[in-house]
């Protein structure tokens, strides 16, 4: 009596789930990896990038406080512990620059260009 | 001096106007004073600990720590957003204008405040853990400007402070009776605003990348780093680039907190939804 509900529930789910996780196994293998060091300023400063892929920056905060890499146009904020890491991710983009900086030392500026 | 002014406040705007508003809607409650206090105080301890393992929460998650983090921050504050709605419109109209039962009113009055004082908890943490590890930063650095930033830091707190204290006396010259109204709207696209930041986590981290593209640009009328666009990001979620999902989690959160004031509202007869 019940049998028919379950299965249905479960095939329901079970779309959602395969319906999200194509995209994001999608995204993680076509991304575009970039590295940039931070000690004060952001090493390089200029970074370059492929329109229309996601790109993957990953940060390495080199200096002995914490920073937040951030970027208004491509919408990323994310801050590093001091002489920490992280992954910052970037949806596909149109060719452009996009202004980033520390969002603690606002002299401290870089630019990512899609091209 | 004047960047550590600028970059405290900054952070500290966003839950300056989340308590303010939280202060506006319970003005009638009693005791409101000490949840929100504590709201504060445990969002202070909770910045404080949330910067000192800013590092390890990184890591969680390959690396997603922090933005699953502040998704599922938000997500909590949505649900406590939308349960205040739906509550005061079960009760509100008691509340404000019987007033039955002191001891009743003071009881349900907590258990209505008790969701927004933890809302205004979650802001503190969200926005001051980024105080937290900028001040301490500042102040592991040596050096004499380590005291004029430190000033500057404090400056920027008492201007959030300042935000707070306007966005209350702004909502108290609302007429008591279209108070009401105003707060629900207020609440209710707070809540959707704060969803659809959700998802903007969610997206980066990239756990929910459904639906990513973006709906439109109107980053040449507003800009979203603009004064006006922080509030109406903080207040309304405006975004300058909302992706289609965050349009569709945003329109959701809408529909469904005055679908869930309409069906769960009105207890006894329909005149009792009506705004006191």
């Amino acid at each position: 009596m019940f049998a028919p509900i379950i299965p249905r529930k479960v095939t329901l789910a079970a779309l959602c789930v395969s319906a999200m996780l194509p995209l994001s196994a999608v995204q993680a293998q076509e991304a575009t990896e970039l590295q940039v060091t931070y000690d004060g300023q952001f090493q390089p400063g200029e970074l370059r990038a492929p329109a229309g892929k996601p790109i993957v920056i990953r940060v390495k905060n080199n200096s002995g406080k914490a920073m937040e890499f951030e970027s208004h146009s491509l919408k990323v904020e994310k801050v590093v512990s001091a002489k920490g890491e992280a992954v910052v991710n970037v949806r596909a983009q149109k060719p452009g620059r996009h202004e980033f900086f520390d969002d603690f030392n606002d002299k401290a500026r870089g630019t990512l260009v899609v091209e | 001096m004047l960047a550590a002014l600028i970059i405290v406040f900054r952070e500290v705007f966003e839950a300056g106007l989340i308590i303010g508003i939280v202060l506006a809607v319970t003005r009638t409650v009693p005791n409101r004073s000490r949840w929100i206090a504590g709201g504060v105080l445990a969002g202070v301890v909770g910045a404080c600990l949330v910067a000192a393992f800013a590092g390890v929460l990184s890591q969680l998650f390959e690396g997603m720590g922090q933005e699953l983090f502040n998704a599922a921050i938000l997500g909590v504050a949505v649900v406590m957003l939308t349960w205040h709605n739906v509550w005061m419109a079960r009760h509100g109209k008691e509340m404000a204008v019987e007033l039955r039962a002191v001891g009743e009113a003071v009881a349900s009055g907590s258990k209505s405040l008790f969701a927004l004082a933890v809302v205004v908890g979650l802001a503190v943490l969200r926005e001051g853990s980024e105080v937290v590890l900028f001040l301490y930063g500042v102040a592991a650095s040596d050096g004499g400007s380590a005291i004029g930033l430190l000033l500057g830091g404090l400056a920027g707190l008492a201007l959030g402070g300042a935000v707070c204290l306007l966005t209350y006396f702004g909502l108290l010259r609302i007429p008591p009776r279209a108070l009401f109204a105003t707060t629900t709207v207020l609440i209710t696209l707070l809540a959707a605003g704060m969803a659809a930041q959700a998802v903007a986590f969610l997206a980066r981290a990239n756990w929910f990348t459904s639906l990513d593209t973006v709906a439109w640009d109107t980053g040449w009328l507003l800009s979203e780093d603009s004064i006006l666009g922080r509030a109406l990001h903080t207040l309304i979620g405006y975004t300058d680039q909302p992706t289609e999902m965050q349009l569709v989690i945003y329109a959701a959160v809408v529909v469904i907190t005055f679908a869930l004031m309409r069906l769960i509202g009105p207890r006894r007869s329909r005149h009792a939804v009506v705004a006191p």
